[in-house]
């Protein structure tokens, strides 16, 4: 084998100090009662957090539930052209796709529907990568909860964004 | 890719001589630095004791052994043997082609153990039988499943109905087996669902009293096909997947995968890519580690470490959400690169992370490391020598602490692995105690690893510009038509990686995590093999476990840190 640094880890039979147990009980103990006067007094290394009435703050590139976002008139800037459905590793995206009567040029297209199941769906945002009109971002939303099976296929209604943009908990999107 | 012509000899490297005139069809020097022969069954079993005893080859590693299909082909299957020798550093892959009416080539378990559970997998995924096997079963199917799943023409859509009796025992298990001396023995299932295995993990023991005198164990309740669902996806698509390997250490699997098909691209991901590629591996060898100690100390009735080294994870999994977007799935390595560049808070987050974790790890160090009750729980336990385990295909701190000081980062360096000054933690005994100490040694070189890296952490860009592999950057996709359509064409067509093969092996955090990748030159690959560490490490646990206690059991499943998700894949 070529020669390669390496350290010795080995630690030889237990010496007269550990094997009485009282030097490594003590340090043990200062250890714990270390963190528990720490944490008791200091909150200093208090890991949890209590949820649901405290929060993780999380970055803004968290994959989180998925936005269709819309033009200044409020119709998707979707234009249903699969190229999410195709990066999709899960297969959870359905596009049907229409003409688009308003548009301003001819031979748009439109979803008619475009449904994801939550429930394949794995966050991993290619489908953010995959869309070359920034229809599709992601939010922070990630505590989604289903009572039944057919609740967690979302379609454009639920998906659409509600308000200004700037109002949505952005997660995921290009750029970030 | 397959040799088919026969070289002539004066064109075989020196390494082909030790093999008797005619029992090796063609000899080829592949790209990924393996020494590739292609032998016809005949002669495979000579070819291979020649392989492991002639001292100059000394190929004591069998990797993995795996079926390829190719329907179009006269014959029709491939068997590969992945060899590597620790002494020498190189590395063989054998291949030897059989026919569909007649895939039978005779079994390598006499010359390496690892060979047991590899062979029992590519007869249960592709039908190969191999003559001379102890206990040729299924695997990781159901044994009321039909037919092949990897094989081509397998509709993966079939579904097969199991009924009650097909549940799966030893065969020994259901006999009766009165002791004279003693009581009947018991037979008791360890797991699958149970909290000290950590995973579906089931293994069927025989009890005598409270000792084991046979154990067997049961996988593939989480095989999730990653390997025939890859090949119906495209190249950068697999990198989700291979997350959900080892699930405790993601970034490692998909840096791993990106390294391996970069390699058949023949490019390299940017120097700052690799930087950041290299310190979220090591951070991810962290919390593995610390998620593997923790279960194995909290099994041990030591709980107070199990949440120290899960503020450990906590903290690194936030960095990784930060840069990634997500926390144990974070799908950020891309083929070329990185999927995007690191948060530009990213080196203050990392220097508050060396800070901190070492104090986390000298908190568990006293509690445990010089604690008698921990030491006498675990020294001679699970005791395993070099020698063995390397035969059973051991790689990574398990072999480590057999005294084997093999490592592929410092044996195969990639990405830049040989620049960064670290030591490989050794232990001699073998023992768990062994194991704790060399995975808490790794933590700490770990850290020092990333230190290094981040002192050095270079500016540029995180991903190729080679609009063949890599996304063209969104503002250009929005406003520039020549970005548009190389766009189009990568999501639509996927990766054009060229047709041939390719065994990228990596430093896991269980050990040699291998990806052995085929290519039909198509947007979708061929064929994906894993060679996930802890599959060859985890069928040497039943022999490890005859004679012992059912308390050592658990104290040894902890410490081999066998992950179900890369273990059923």
């Amino acid at each position: 084998m070529k020669n390669v640094a390496t350290v010795n880890v080995d630690r030889g039979p237990i010496p007269w100090t550990e094997r009485i147990y009282l030097g490594p009980i003590v340090r043990g103990l200062g250890v714990t009662l270390r963190h528990f006067l720490r944490n008791v007094f200091g909150k200093r290394d208090v890991a949890t957090i209590e949820w649901p009435e405290v929060k993780r703050q999380y970055s803004e590139r968290l994959r989180g539930r998925h936005i269709l976002t819309t033009k200044d008139d409020g119709s998707l800037r979707c234009v249903a052209c699969y190229m999410c459905e195709t990066a999709c590793p899960a297969n959870c995206i359905t596009i049907v796709a229409e003409e688009d009567p308003e548009a301003p040029v001819e031979w748009e297209k439109r979803p008619l529907l475009y449904e994801i199941d939550l429930l394949r769906c794995v966050f991993c945002g290619f489908c953010v990568d995959a869309c070359p009109k920034e229809a599709i971002i992601m939010s922070r939303q990630h505590e989604m909860a289903f009572s039944e099976r057919s609740e967690a296929v979302v379609g454009i209604e639920e998906l659409r964004q509600k308000g200004p943009i700037e109002d949505e908990d952005l997660g995921y999107r290009p750029y970030f | 890719m397959t040799v088919s012509s026969t070289e002539s000899p004066t064109q075989r490297p020196p390494l082909a001589d030790p093999f008797p005139e005619g029992s090796v069809a063609a000899v080829e020097q592949a790209a990924d630095g393996h020494t590739v022969l292609t032998v016809d069954r005949s002669h495979l079993l000579d070819v291979l004791r020649r392989l492991r005893e002639k001292p100059e080859l000394a190929c004591d590693l069998l990797a993995d052994v795996c079926g390829v299909d190719y329907p179009d082909r006269e014959q029709r299957f491939d068997v590969v043997y992945h060899l590597g020798s620790l002494e020498h550093g190189h590395r063989f892959r054998v291949k030897v082609p059989l026919g569909e009416d007649d895939p039978v080539v005779p079994s390598a378990v006499g010359i390496w153990k690892a060979a047991d559970w590899f062979e029992r997998e590519a007869f249960d995924m592709f039908g190969i039988r191999f003559q001379g096997h102890p206990d040729l079963r299924r695997i990781l199917t159901h044994e009321a499943f039909h037919g092949h799943p990897l094989r081509k023409d397998y509709d993966p859509s079939q579904r097969w109905l199991l009924t009650e009796k097909d549940t799966m025992a030893p065969r020994w298990a259901t006999e009766d087996q009165p002791d004279d001396e003693h009581m009947d023995t018991v037979v008791l299932n360890l797991g699958p669902s149970h909290p000290a295995t950590h995973g579906t993990l089931r293994t069927v023991v025989r009890l005598d009293g409270e000792h084991i005198v046979k154990a067997e164990c049961e996988i593939g309740y989480l095989h999730r096909c990653f390997e025939k669902m890859s090949e119906t996806h495209g190249w950068q698509q697999v990198i989700p997947y291979t997350d959900r390997l080892n699930y405790c250490s993601s970034m490692i699997n998909g840096v791993g995968f990106a390294l391996t098909v970069e390699k058949m691209l023949g490019i390299e991901a940017p120097p700052r890519a690799q930087v950041v590629r290299v310190i979220l591996s090591e951070l991810s060898r962290i919390m593995d580690h610390a998620v593997c100690l923790g279960a194995n100390l909290v099994d041990l009735g030591a709980l107070t470490n199990f949440w120290y080294f899960f503020q450990i994870r906590e903290e690194i999994y936030g960095l990784l959400e930060k840069c990634a977007g997500g926390r144990l799935t974070v799908s950020y390595a891309r083929i070329g690169g990185l999927a995007h560049d690191v948060p530009a808070d990213f080196e203050d987050e990392v220097r508050k992370l060396l800070d901190s974790i070492p104090k986390f790890l000298d908190d568990v160090e006293t509690l445990v490391t010089t604690n008698r009750i921990f030491r006498d729980r675990t020294e001679g336990v699970g005791v395993i020598s070099g020698e063995e385990a390397l035969a059973w295909g051991w790689t990574g701190p398990c072999l480590r602490a057999s005294g084997i000081p093999y490592d592929v980062r410092k044996a195969h360096p990639y990405m830049g692995y040989e620049n960064y000054d670290f030591e490989v933690p050794v232990a001699t005994t073998g023992d768990t105690y062994a194991r704790y100490l060399v995975r808490m040694e790794e933590m700490r070189q770990s850290l020092r690893i990333v230190r290094q890296a981040l002192d050095n952490l270079p500016d540029g860009p995180v991903i190729t510009d080679d609009h063949h592999v890599a996304l063209p950057p969104k503002e250009k996709v929005y406003t520039e038509m020549e970005s548009l359509i190389w766009h189009f064409k990568l999501i639509f067509e996927g990766i054009p990686v060229p047709a041939g093969e390719a065994y990228g092996f990596t430093e896991g955090a269980n050990g040699e995590l291998g990806y052995y990748v085929v290519s039909d030159g198509g947007g979708k690959p061929h064929r994906i093999k894993v060679r996930p560490p802890c599959f060859a490490i985890y069928q040497a646990f039943p022999k490890i476990l005859e004679g012992l206690m059912i308390p050592d059991a658990i104290a040894i499943l902890g410490s081999l840190n066998i992950i179900a998700g890369e273990l059923d894949r």
